[in-house]
């Protein structure tokens, strides 16, 4: 192999998992140490700086951090990163005076459609600069989704008000209760720029037998998520049937069972495990006496004299065909009727873009949604951008605060006559943590401690008030404990090849037997060649230069602990631990352009 | 020396001998030696070769003297039997637990100070009898512990760190146990493993007093230019003779190498050695050819490794002296003391 170019900003950044999955790349060892450190703030700023919503996000996020989490590969469970960023919002002090100034205007003004995380986002990240930003929603309020799909026993509206109230405060303007109904009038309006972040809005119907006759009874999960969290709909029938798998079921589910459903039943056409639910809503669910009924297919809505009595299932199971593809096939067991009262149907979201005349220039693919490209989120109007699931289709609030960081450079580049295509590179810091002879300035003794368990509301408390949150969130302690288990794989084991004496210190000491000093050869050939066994082809093997014998170092990253014992152990320092800090380029950050190298 | 414990974690997918255990038990506690010191390399050794050999750990004594060498016993098998004793005098403790108790496996781990200067009477005398043990000397060439004064195996005309050239005759402990007798007897490089774990794995296979010089270069006081116990003298004067290639139970592993090169040795226990010969003239079985041959490359300035001399049909102290087979910890006291009737018929053949 050739030797690792760990100049290559993406080779450090690669190691650092949790901060390479999230889609915002957000620091997290960085900030997890703050929390360490009890410096809520600063963990604050930093996530607000990347994620923009915290408070929101450590409670309700997909956490695609958490299965990459280097420590899930080393024990059981990774870091409870999110929640993490939770306790970092829960006990900060007022942030205020460290978010942006106002500036004075520029001149330039543009519009948002949909008042949700991906348009906050861009303008969180545009007003700033002195754009006149307008952000245009049919609720009276911001927040989109995060305000109407999200129960509030999960996320209630202060942490809401709080981190959309910062962005407003930025200068934007909010236009509530005003909803877009033709992109042709708002693009007459002259705006510099539009940026649409209306979500994916609609509820799949489920179209069966008894739909239109019981319809009294059966609602669009999301549809009456919204209706609840604006007071409109406060009770439900005694037996819920709730039909669907993702995380929309899972919150009608919990919804229900506090609008007085006293028999709540999940009932998925797959298996459990394929579920699109997170593992932790599925758990809450079941936690909250929920059973969740599993390969059944809904064939019929039961009503009599237009009153909705039940739901009829098939019993499938699932066949793999010779390409490995699923199909759901009937058992031959007969079909079982569920009486219920009412039905909640979440079945999954799709996008609408019925305001959007064929003439704005926007043109739209096959599957109706508008062509937009992946780095720019430009449509084929250069001054019309998408974000959020209106581009993409139904994802996470993470996803959409990393759609409107690009969108907002985007428009940024473009109102500044640069070309948007070209993207400037991440802010990338390399700096040794060495202190003295063996102290380093992060911890470096592994916590050996097991996940710990947030600790939730009295569940009779809990389900009498929709609007009491569940998770209480970790206390000072817990959070410590749990920030000890970040591995800080941001702090990085550097080697120099020209100081190596091929002592083996560091291949002794290594606790998990990573370090490898032999003759190099291709990939495939090292990787059986190692002193451990490389179950993760993924993960990079760091090989050095020829050394002194002509044999090379190689290091598996899979499981290095980050503890620092090879570079403790180096008598001539030829291993350093050097934190990696990188920071994805926003709109007015000064954009570098040419490229340079990371260390 | 580090200040944290090694983290308790290991790699998901470490491999596990016999017993079920990782090379990670066969650890003990963090070493506090200076970092890149090569007795840490041969600590990593000998938990490479207990783990290869499913030694349950606690069927293991290790005994040592005094120094940065007979320090090490902490940091490898740590749920073994130890004795950390007098300066030089790990031999006689080594003699006496083994007479006591010839069911353990012992390992005397010394050092060239320990061994060559104020114990050399004892390692001698150990040698001579015949004791059943692995008796590993972590040779740097130097007194470590005050500095880095030159030790009896310094060779002559080497030069210390602060440039003192070295005017005494070295002693060459693999000579010297060649001549008093050892039916094993090897030498090897902390710097190079693949040599060194089956060498230690050998010996410890070995019935009968094995002994191997290991030339473990001193990182703070003796790695320099002008010493030929660094990293890079060693490297560039190391002549093997033979590589220990493979040492898998009694049924050697066939290696593919030219018909000729690979030498199988049967030891006394019906453990077999698979040797690949390196200078095909070397035979491990001629004792004094090994002398000679040590002898003559020593003069040209080349460190000789392998496995230099092995008897494998040698006997240890117990046959010579027919002692009882069982413990002593285990006999029954009447067994152990018979009482005055019996002592005064032996006091009466006395007569």
């Amino acid at each position: 192999m050739k030797p690792t170019d760990i100049a290559a900003p993406d080779y450090f950044h690669k190691v650092v998992d949790c901060q390479w999955a999230c889609p915002a790349h957000t620091p997290v060892p960085e900030y997890i140490r703050l929390i360490a450190q009890g410096r809520y703030s600063d963990a604050y700023m930093i996530n607000w700086k990347s994620n923009v919503f915290p408070g929101i996000l450590g409670r309700t996020c997909d956490r695609p951090c958490e299965p990459a989490c280097r420590r899930g590969r080393v024990e059981e469970t990774p870091v409870a990163i999110c929640r993490l960023k939770r306790v970092a919002a829960d006990f900060k002090d007022d942030i205020k005076q460290r978010l942006p100034k106002p500036t004075p205007r520029n001149g330039k003004r543009v519009a948002f459609v949909g008042g949700g995380p991906a348009s906050l986002t861009v303008a969180r990240d545009l007003a700033p600069l002195g754009y006149h930003c307008t952000v245009f929603d049919g609720d009276p309020e911001a927040g989109g989704m995060m305000r109407t799909q999200i129960p509030k026993f999960r996320l209630p509206n202060s942490v809401i008000d709080e981190e959309t109230g910062y962005i407003l405060g930025l200068g934007v303007d909010f236009k509530g209760g005003h909803r877009i109904e033709s992109m042709k009038a708002l693009l007459a309006e002259k705006y510099d720029a539009i940026f649409v972040g209306s979500g994916a809005p609609r509820g799949r119907e489920l179209d069966i037998p008894g739909r239109k006759e019981a319809a009294a009874n059966i609602h669009i999960g999301i549809d009456w998520l919204s209706s609840v969290s604006f007071g409109h709909t406060d009770k439900i029938g005694k037996r819920v049937i709730v039909l669907g798998g993702g995380n929309t079921a899972m919150d009608c589910c919990r919804t229900a069972r506090r609008l007085g459903g006293e028999k709540v039943t999940v009932v998925v056409r797959s298996g459990f495990e394929e579920m699109k639910a997170s593992p932790w809503e599925k758990e809450d669910a079941i936690h909250e006496d929920i059973p969740i009924l599993n390969y059944m297919v809904p064939v019929a809505f039961k009503h009599v004299a237009g009153k909705l009595i039940g739901v009829t299932f098939q019993h499938v199971k699932a066949e793999y065909d010779a390409k490995g593809r699923r199909n759901l096939v009937p058992s031959g067991d007969p079909d079982q009727t569920i009486p219920c009262d009412d039905v909640l149907v979440a079945v999954g979201q799709e996008n609408a873009f019925p305001w959007i005349e064929q003439d704005c220039g926007i043109e739209f693919d096959k599957w109706h949604m508008p062509k937009v490209d992946p780095k720019t989120f430009v449509s084929t109007n250069p001054k019309v951008y998408f974000g959020g699931d209106a581009a993409f289709g139904p994802k996470n609030i993470i996803w959409a605060v990393a759609h409107g960081h690009d969108a907002a450079l985007s428009i940024h580049k473009m109102l500044s006559g640069e070309d948007i295509t070209e993207r400037p590179l991440p802010d990338v810091q390399v700096s040794s943590q060495k202190m003295g002879i063996h102290e380093w300035s992060y911890d470096n003794d592994i916590s050996i401690d097991k996940r710990f368990k947030v600790p939730h509301r009295d569940k009779v408390v809990a389900l009498k008030d929709i609007k009491t949150e569940v998770e209480l969130g970790y206390d000072v302690k817990l959070a410590l404990g749990e920030a000890h288990r970040c591995l800080n794989c941001d702090v990085q084991t550097v080697f120099s090849t020209s100081l190596c004496i091929e002592c083996d210190a560091c291949a002794d000491i290594c606790p998990m037997d990573c370090i490898t000093f032999t003759a190099n050869g291709e990939e495939d050939d090292l990787r059986h060649r190692l002193k451990a066994p490389s179950a993760h082809p993924d993960q990079d093997l760091y090989v050095s230069s020829d050394l002194k014998t002509g044999r090379v170092m190689v290091k598996d990253e899979d499981v290095c602990l980050h503890c620092g014992l090879c570079a403790e152990r180096c008598p001539t320092g030829a291993w350093d631990m050097q934190k990696y800090f990188i920071e994805m380029t926003h709109a007015g950050s000064t954009c570098p352009t040419k490229s340079r190298s990371a260390a | 020396m580090t200040y944290i414990a090694k983290p308790k974690f290991h790699h998901p997918g470490l491999k596990k001998n016999d017993l079920g255990y990782t090379h990670r038990d066969y650890e003990g506690k963090i070493s506090t030696l200076c970092a890149g010191c090569g007795h840490d390399s041969i600590t990593a050794s000998i938990i490479e070769a207990c783990f290869e050999l499913s030694i349950e750990p606690h069927r293991v004594a290790k005994i040592s003297g005094i120094g940065c060498s007979s320090k090490t016993p902490d940091y490898f098998l740590g749920n073994s039997h130890g004795f950390n004793s007098v300066h030089g005098r790990m031999p006689s403790v080594l003699t006496g637990a083994n007479l006591a108790n010839r069911d353990l496996i012992y390992l005397g781990v010394s050092g060239d100070g320990d061994s060559a200067s104020i114990g050399f009477g004892q390692f001698a005398h150990s040698i001579r009898r015949g004791v059943n043990m692995t008796y590993i000397v972590e040779n740097n060439g130097v007194y470590g512990l005050t500095k880095g004064q030159f030790s009896a195996t310094a060779d002559r005309g080497s030069k210390s760190k602060k440039g003192v050239t070295n005017t005494d005759n070295a002693i060459d402990l693999v000579a010297i146990a060649l001549q008093l007798g050892a039916t094993f007897v090897a030498r090897s490089f902390s710097g190079d493993k693949t040599q060194l774990v089956p060498l230690i794995a050998a010996a410890i296979r070995h019935k009968g007093a094995s002994f191997i010089d290991v030339i473990s270069p001193c990182i703070a006081f003796n790695n320099h230019a002008g010493s030929t116990k660094s990293f890079d003298y060693v490297r560039e004067h190391n002549d093997a003779v033979n590589r220990l290639d493979v040492l898998v139970g009694r049924d050697p592993i066939a290696v593919d190498y030219a018909p000729g090169t690979v030498q199988v040795v049967e030891q006394h226990d019906g453990s077999k050695i698979a040797l690949r010969k390196i200078d095909a003239d070397y035979d491990p079985h001629d004792r004094l050819g090994a002398q000679t041959f040590l002898a003559r490359h020593a003069a040209k300035g080349q460190i000789v490794t392998g496995l230099l001399y092995v008897d494998p049909d040698a006997e240890d102290l117990h046959a010579h002296l027919n002692t009882v087979e069982t413990p002593l910890n285990t006999l029954e006291a009447d067994t152990l003391c018979p009482g005055s009737a019996v002592l005064d018929r032996i006091n009466a053949s006395l007569r």
